[in-house]
């Protein structure tokens, strides 16, 4: 056990310095003047452009640049916000809404998703599988900002059941619509693989011993079927991390809630690019370490992993 | 000879005439020899999906190569007088906050849509299956380096690195660097696809007897690794196109895609915000267009997985 997390920890190593020198390079290697690019066609005041170049080390060799970077993010600093805010202080306040918007959401999509997905494998070809087939593929097409449009207009302004926008403090009964539209994005695509998943697993020997030996479809279904179903559906849910991030960037956006992925949307919609890179250099970090975090806690519920190579 | 041996068969075959259990030893030579790829077109032809999208796909080809078919209106010719107008007086949609055509823009920004999608599908596949078939042929060192460099680029979401990329690039804004930002960060997954399949197919007994027979190491990856297992690829490919034209649309929306100037379903959409309680046709009008097309490629992504891949076909 202590081996594989050690190795799994090591393996981190490269990929943590390769991303965040991808995103440095990506904005500081550029022909020309980065800072300048970075404002894109705005003009900043000199002092701001001063600020951002002796922030970044502009004067140093890339390399150093770089360096100096890393070491920063490593000591917790990610850098000021355009308006001169820290961008660790902004996160600390914005990130506890984030966190209970996306846990709402992937409730309600774990819920409703294993739901139909456990009803569609255990009626493969019904009326109701091929109904939510069809459905599944529409929400897979529709892009996140649509989502939330519809959802604004219809369930906000035609129907005036949610706030279109979320109030101060974001209290949880405002973040329900938004977390639903969140949700749309893996809901299709979790009926889908719980569906392939429940259906492989019913053909499985154990469940015709548990059938043969007498025991009542009530206990088949949950105990046997749907707990070894959900293996995959948990490991989509960690690589789906990053869809969710850009998902709560726009509905953050949208619904005004204010969390980290609106700080990053109103960022991006103002082009303040240094707030910008800092803001994506964290969650990619966020990303990170969580799919490491899965990784651990898989070993540690399921040994076949621990002991694989 | 009968003529069902061929002439190069080595050992015996005994004539049909001669003996019932012809059946064992014959080869047949004039029957198609059984294929993935015929297989797959008997599969598909039989599916209403599969018609459904071609025929989708094929009107929206033709909206974007030929937009003067669809309307004779110009979609940047706007008049403010006619600021949210609803349809009417020659317009068959009405007019957005800024007095263009709602119905013209739209199809104008087919083409946008579709060319982006297709350059990063381009980008996509020729940078997955040259790493992918790379790593997985080659193995060792080449699949240490090509693989670790995957995992870096597949860390991070492409969404966000088109952010960061198309901030810098505020300056050269166009469908090729949009294209670019947005390929250049999501081929790993198809390389992960190859790699997987390339691993299983290349312990096959006909690579093992390309090899004995002194087909160089190139020349099997090419003729004969490649062509066998290239079929997840194409189904990812297809998918990737929708996912390419999303995103798009999402980076044009947040403000960091292409110029205003350029017909865009997702600047389109991002100018409509403001309207929403207003003149709400203004943003679901280009947004049923987006979601059509996504929805046909999808569809189509579909039937090709379900074609290609026995074990989508079994869930069926």
């Amino acid at each position: 056990m202590a081996g594989y997390i050690a190795r799994r920890l090591l393996q981190a190593i490269p990929v943590l310095l390769g991303t965040t020198f991808l995103i440095y390079f990506m904005v500081f290697a550029m022909p020309g003047d980065p800072v300048v690019a970075l404002f894109g066609d705005k003009t900043p005041p000199p002092q701001v452009l001063e600020a951002v170049r002796e922030r970044y080390n502009l004067d140093q060799p890339f390399i150093v640049q770089y360096l100096l970077f890393l070491g920063g993010i490593f000591r917790g600093d990610f850098g000021v916000s355009f308006s001169g805010q820290p961008v660790g202080d902004i996160l600390a306040e914005t990130f506890p809404v984030t966190l209970r918007l996306a846990v709402l959401a992937v409730f309600f999509e774990m819920v409703a998703g294993i739901t139909i997905g456990l009803v569609s494998g255990l009626r493969k070809g019904g009326i109701f599988d091929a109904s939510f087939l069809v459905i599944s593929l529409i929400l897979i097409s529709l892009p996140i900002f649509v989502v939330a449009f519809v959802a604004q207009f219809v369930l906000g302004i035609q129907l005036g059941l949610f706030r279109t926008t979320v109030g101060p403090g974001a209290p949880i009964q405002d973040l329900i619509m938004p977390a639903i539209v969140l949700a749309t994005i893996s809901f299709a695509q979790i009926v889908r693989l719980t569906r392939a998943s429940v259906i492989d697993t019913g053909g499985q020997d154990f469940v015709r011993t548990a059938a043969s030996k007498g025991l009542s479809r009530r206990r088949i279904v949950p105990i046997h079927i749907l707990r070894n179903s959900l293996i995959p559906v948990v490991t989509y849910l960690a690589v789906d991390f990053g869809t969710l991030m850009v998902g709560a960037t726009v509905t953050e956006g949208i619904f005004n809630v204010p969390g980290v992925g609106r700080t990053l949307y109103q960022a991006i919609i103002r082009g303040e690019g240094p707030t910008v890179v800092s803001f994506v250099t964290v969650m990619v970090l966020i990303y990170l370490v969580i799919n490491l975090l899965v990784d651990l806690l898989y070993a540690v519920l399921d040994p076949r992993i621990r002991y694989a190579k | 000879m009968p003529s069902n041996t061929r002439p190069t068969q080595a050992h015996f075959v005994a004539p049909i005439d001669e003996t019932p259990l012809v059946a064992i030893d014959s080869v047949k030579a004039e029957g198609k020899p059984s294929n993935l790829w015929r297989d797959a077109w008997r599969d598909v032809r039989k599916r209403p999906m599969f018609w459904v999208s071609a025929v989708m796909i094929f009107i929206i080809v033709i909206v974007a190569l030929f937009p003067t078919l669809f309307t004779s209106l110009d979609p940047r010719y706007c008049q403010l007088s006619l600021s949210n107008q609803g349809p009417g007086g020659g317009s068959v949609l009405g007019y957005n906050r800024q007095g263009c055509d709602i119905y013209a823009r739209i199809i104008y920004g087919t083409s946008t849509s579709l060319s982006v999608g297709l350059i990063v599908t381009f980008i996509v596949a020729f940078l997955g299956i040259l790493f992918g078939a790379l790593a997985g042929f080659y193995g060792t060192w080449v699949d240490a380096v090509l693989s670790r460099l995957g995992d870096i680029f597949f860390s991070i979401p492409y969404i966000l690195a088109a952010v960061v990329i198309m901030s810098v690039l505020s300056q050269y804004v166009s469908v090729w660097t949009i294209s670019l930002a947005i390929g250049i960060f999501a081929w790993p997954a198809t390389a992960r696809v190859l790699r997987a399949e390339i691993l299983r197919v290349k312990n096959s007994d006909f690579v093992m007897a390309a090899t004995a027979v002194g087909v160089t190491r190139f020349r099997i990856l090419l003729r004969h690794v490649l062509p066998n297992s290239i079929a997840p690829v194409i189904v990812i490919t297809t998918i990737s196109l929708a996912s390419a034209i999303v995103a798009e649309a999402t980076l044009s929306f947040l403000g960091v895609g292409l110029p205003s100037s350029t017909m865009s379903w997702g600047n389109d959409i991002s100018q409509a915000q403001v309207d929403l309680r207003t003149n709400p046709q203004t943003l679901i009008l280009p947004s049923i267009a987006l979601s059509v097309t996504v929805l046909s490629f999808i569809m189509l992504g579909e039937v090709v997985r379900d074609a290609l891949d026995p074990k989508a076909r079994a869930l069926r």
